[in-house]
Parts: structure tokens; C-alpha cells; sequence
């Protein structure tokens, strides 16, 4: 699925990092325990959460990952757009609820890392 | 090549820093990323730890062409039971480590699970020393 795709589906907009037409994923895990995150071992996989602080960041870097999707329509702190950027990681936000955003993605086609 | 981090305990925005730094340089020499994967998750978690537990702390990082090594060392309140605190799910962490997406009781198991050897040594109202060995070849 594109990453477009993506953020169409959950109305989602890009707060950082630049996408183009064709990049996509295949795979997403939706948690706000950073630590549950960082016990997947693949890389492939669009981060979904609620975590709106640097530390969703963080582990994204820590994870190799390059999609974070930030549900409930938080505003993301400053620090965390910055490092984002900094990072090269594309943070998207939606103003879903994590199931809402997690059922749409996954009868779109989007799967689960387990 | 060795690297030297100053941590302090209660600064969240800035835990996660050496990580980062040391994820940079591996991916500078060249390291698998793999093998980057498996140090900069072990790493990110005991820094977090350190940041959430300890007063202060320090993080030591040398690399070789064959393995990474850290080694951690806390100003704290150390840890009464290391088996206990091993336990998959068992935290003593505050609300406001949880707050930041930490505190499950995941660290010291995902820790272990990274490393090729990993040893753990703490002395109550004094301290922790965390070791971690990955091969990198």
C-alpha cells in the first residue's frame, strides 16, 4: 500500500519528511508501549501510535523504521516534529482513534507484523 | 573506537541521545543493520533505564571490528532483586516513565534477548553496572 494511500484513508497529514508517489509499506504495528515495539525484530513496518512525545521517535530510530502514524489527532510537540526531521522519519498524524485507524488500514490491505 | 556518554536521570528529551549517536557511527563503519539493530535496542533500553531510575549515569561504548561493547554504570537506587526485575512484565517504573512509553517491564528481557552476553551487577542505594557484548563478525 502506498504511503499516500495511507494517509488518505485515515485523513492523515504530514508533519515531517517527504514522500513520494510510489513508496510504500506492507507492514504496521499499533502500540503505545515503546518497549513491545522494539521487541520486532523486522524493520518493514509503519509505526501506529498514540505516544505523542520524542520517545515514539526514538524507538522508530532505534527500530529502523521510517513511518510513524500518530492517532487521536494529538498535536505533536515541537521537539518531536524536529526530530522527526532530523531522523528522516515521515510522521503523519490522523485525527482517527488507534482502532479506528488499525481496522481501516488493515481492510485496505495493510498487515500485521504478527 | 570508544565513545563516552554523561546520562542524567529524569531527562526524558534527551533519553535515547547515545543511542542514537552510536547507531550513527555504526552506520558510518559500515556495521550490518542487523547487528545495529540488536546494539542500539539493547542500548536504548538501558539508557531509558538510567534516565528513569538513576540519578546519573554513564555510558561507555567501545567498538571493534569484532564486537560492540557497553558498559553501564548508575548512580541509583539499584536493583533489591535482579531476578524479579528479569520477569517479563514486573516494573517499578513512575507514572511518568510510563507516560513516555516505557515502564512494561520489557527492558531487562529485551536486553537480554539482544545481546551474546549480557551481565548485570547491582548494589542497593549505590548502584547498577550493566554489560552487554555483540558479535559483530
Amino acid at each position: 500500500m502506498t504511503i499516500h494511500e495511507i494517509v488518505s484513508l485515515v485523513q492523515g497529514k504530514v508533519l515531517s519528511g517527504k514522500i513520494t508517489q510510489e513508496e510504500g509499506i506492507e507492514y504496521c504495528f499499533a502500540s503505545d508501549l515503546m518497549s513491545d515495539v522494539l521487541t520486532v525484530c523486522r524493520s518493514d513496518f509503519m509505526l501506529l501510535t498514540g505516544l505523542s512525545n520524542v520517545q515514539s521517535i526514538r524507538t522508530a530510530e532505534m527500530s529502523d523504521l521510517k513511518y510513524v502514524l500518530l492517532v487521536r489527532g494529538k498535536t505533536p510537540p515541537q521537539e518531536m516534529i524536529d526530530l522527526a526531521e532530523d531522523s528522516g522519519i515521515v510522521l503523519i498524524v490522523s485525527p482517527y482513534s488507534m482502532f479506528k485507524a488499525s481496522g481501516i488500514l488493515y481492510q485496505a490491505g495493510l498487515k500485521g507484523v504478527f | 573506537m570508544d565513545l563516552t556518554f554523561q546520562i542524567q536521570g529524569g531527562d526524558f528529551t534527551s533519553a535515547g541521545a547515545a543511542s542514537s549517536q552510536v547507531r550513527r557511527t555504526l552506520k558510518e563503519l559500515g556495521v550490518d543493520a542487523s547487528v545495529i539493530k540488536r546494539v542500539v535496542v539493547a542500548l536504548y533500553e538501558a539508557e531509558v533505564n538510567i534516565v528513569a531510575h538513576a540519578y546519573k549515569g554513564e555510558i561507555m561504548a567501545q567498538i571493534s571490528p569484532e564486537r560492540v561493547f557497553l558498559k553501564l554504570t548508575d548512580e541509583g537506587p539499584g536493583i533489591p532483586d535482579i531476578e524479579k526485575a528479569m520477569t517479563p512484565g514486573y516494573s517499578t517504573a513512575s507514572q511518568e516513565v510510563r507516560e513516555m512509553g516505557f515502564g512494561a517491564g520489557m527492558g531487562l528481557p529485551n536486553i537480554s534477548r539482544n545481546a551474546d552476553v549480557f551481565n548485570i551487577h547491582s548494589v542497593p542505594d549505590r548502584g547498577t553496572t550493566v554489560e552487554i557484548t555483540i558479535q559483530i563478525s
